[in-house]
């Protein structure tokens, strides 16, 4: 096999991405053991590696995993339930779609973590906190996405309704919310992304919950190894979501 | 024949119904304030927020020692708008570094359909990660000082940056780059005649992302471990319980950010092309 069909080769950038970042690690690890890179401040990857079932196993990651998957689920339903409603409503009366509807976009893109202060007044330090705070973060997106969704419903689809005499009920329930569902769930994985950021980071901030509040208290112990196992973890758990709810999403998009 | 004349800005549904719901939410605050249904200051008056705002932008109470024209001069200035200033540096700065590192990521994924298939799921997937888990690492890295926020912020906002970047890259028209290529440019020209200009409205968008997930960075590591800054000051609040501080301070901050957002946005003739 010549090198230009290698290169050609349908698992060759797979390849070559997997092995570059192998590569980079094994760089790393000599650059350490010679001395060139300070240990006391980036642990060897093999340390990484040999942490992560004492992080598993002693720092109860499944545990503080289910935490953060609830703090995340109890967000998501609130998020669902508020931002389809509040689509739903923008929807059926016009006047205050025009109104709100640019508000609802300057919410979406306002950097709305930053009060997370205030969330600990009201609620305390606690788990209340960090669902409201994944709460706030994700129901813009999905209100503008059902608002999108609801709005862009073909106009032909609406007709035939008409056409049937539906109720306004019959006429939402069996043409407009089915013909807008694929855009709602493009907001609800919005939705869940965002809500998902927030949890950790403010589990992270304010020292208290799962995953977040993990690497706090590795990273306060100095323990080196075990912080970047932890933070390693949750770059595979978010990808992990990420991955799963995208090819949800496009199982669910019709064909173009 | 004269037509009728249009119903003042004020007077019309959509702008009428803006002004109703403002002035009840504003009187909803107002009721609950003086209600005491909550704890006490959780929810101060509108009037304690408005004199906490005013004296935190034109009180004068931090001593500062300038040197104006090679004199030693001392000035009181209000603190805000020095933690402001260290604010932006660190924004400025993170701004700088994610989005050169961006571009210049975003131009070679673009450029190679073999980096892009090798790298660029990397990117997409790291992308969407909270970035604020990695503070400890950036603690360790770059000390506790302003690098630490810097780094934080730079992180942040290369991932937008790199990811437009590529994703323009690639919607660049053929025609142009053969038009290039057929000058003989090279990497340089290719990159500053070519792809920059041609790119403009994706780079622009990236770093309008960038920006609100760099001033997301930033100040939420000056919220985890900082002396100085917004981020500082807004926990300072959180410690001393100065509610209506804290509430002036959240308003500057959005007035900033969403100023900030618009501002690259109109720069960047963004609003023209939703006009087109």
């Amino acid at each position: 096999m010549s090198a230009q069909a290698i290169t050609k080769a349908r698992w060759f950038p797979g390849v070559l991405g997997f092995g570059s970042f192998i590569a980079a690690v094994l760089l790393i690890e000599l650059l350490i053991r010679v001395g060139l890179i300070n240990r006391f401040i980036v642990p060897l990857p093999s340390d990484i590696v040999l942490a992560f079932p004492r992080v598993v196993i002693e720092e109860h990651v499944l545990s503080r995993f289910v935490l953060t998957a609830a703090e995340a689920f109890s967000a998501s339903i609130l998020v669902t339930v508020f931002g389809v409603a509040g689509g739903v409503l923008l929807y059926q009366f016009r006047l205050l779609r025009e109104a709100t509807e640019t508000w609802v976009a300057a919410l979406a893109a306002a950097p709305l973590v930053l009060i997370y202060p205030l969330y600990m007044v009201i609620f305390g330090r606690n788990a209340t906190t960090i669902v409201a705070m994944g709460f706030t973060a994700g129901v813009a997106p999905v209100t503008l996405k059902t608002l999108e969704g609801l709005a862009g419903t073909r106009r032909v689809l609406i007709n035939v309704g008409r056409s049937f005499n539906l109720t306004p009920s019959q006429q939402f329930w069996k043409i407009l919310f089915p013909a807008a569902l694929p855009t709602i769930f493009v907001g609800m994985r919005l939705g869940l992304i965002f809500a998902l950021i927030n949890i950790v980071g403010v589990e992270f901030l304010i020292n208290c919950g799962g995953l977040g509040q993990l690497i706090n208290e590795l990273a306060e112990r100095y323990d080196l190894a075990g912080t970047y196992a932890a933070i390693s973890f949750v770059i595979l758990i978010s990808i992990c979501v990420f991955f799963l709810t995208e090819r949800l999403e496009r199982w669910l998009r019709p064909v173009e | 024949m004269t037509l009728p004349r249009a119903a003042p800005r004020f007077l019309q549904p959509v702008t009428a119904l803006r002004i109703a719901i403002i002035v009840t939410v504003l009187a909803s605050w107002e009721a609950l304030a003086a209600s005491g249904l909550l704890y006490r200051d959780v929810v101060p008056s509108l009037v304690a927020i408005g004199k906490a705002l005013f004296s935190l932008l034109t009180v004068p109470d931090m001593p500062l020692q300038i040197d104006l024209l090679g004199i030693n001069t001392a000035i009181t200035i209000p603190a805000i708008y020095w933690h402001l200033y260290v604010t932006f540096y660190e924004i400025a700065l993170g701004m700088v570094i994610g989005c050169l590192g961006g571009l210049v990521a975003g131009i070679a994924l673009g450029s190679s359909r073999l980096l892009r298939r090798a790298y660029e799921p990397m990117l997409y997937y790291l992308g969407p990660c909270p970035k604020i888990i990695f503070f400890p690492v950036m603690i360790m890295w770059f000390g506790v000082g302003p690098g630490s926020k810097v780094a934080m912020g730079a992180i942040s906002c290369f991932f937008p940056v790199a990811l437009n970047v590529a994703g323009g890259m690639r919607e660049i028209d053929q025609v142009l780059i053969r038009v290039g290529q057929s000058f003989r440019a090279n990497t340089w020209q290719m990159v500053t005649k070519i792809y920059l200009p041609a790119m403009r409205h994706p780079i622009i968008n990236g770093v309008r992302i960038g920006l609100g997930v760099c001033l997301i960075g930033t100040l939420l590591a000056e919220t985890k471990l900082s002396n100085s800054g917004v981020g500082f000051l807004v926990m300072q609040a959180y410690n001393l319980f100065n509610m209506p501080l804290m509430y002036a301070l959240l308003i500057v901050l959005f007035v900033i950010a969403i100023g900030a957002n618009a501002l690259i946005g109109r720069l960047g003739g963004l609003d023209d092309i939703k006009r087109r």
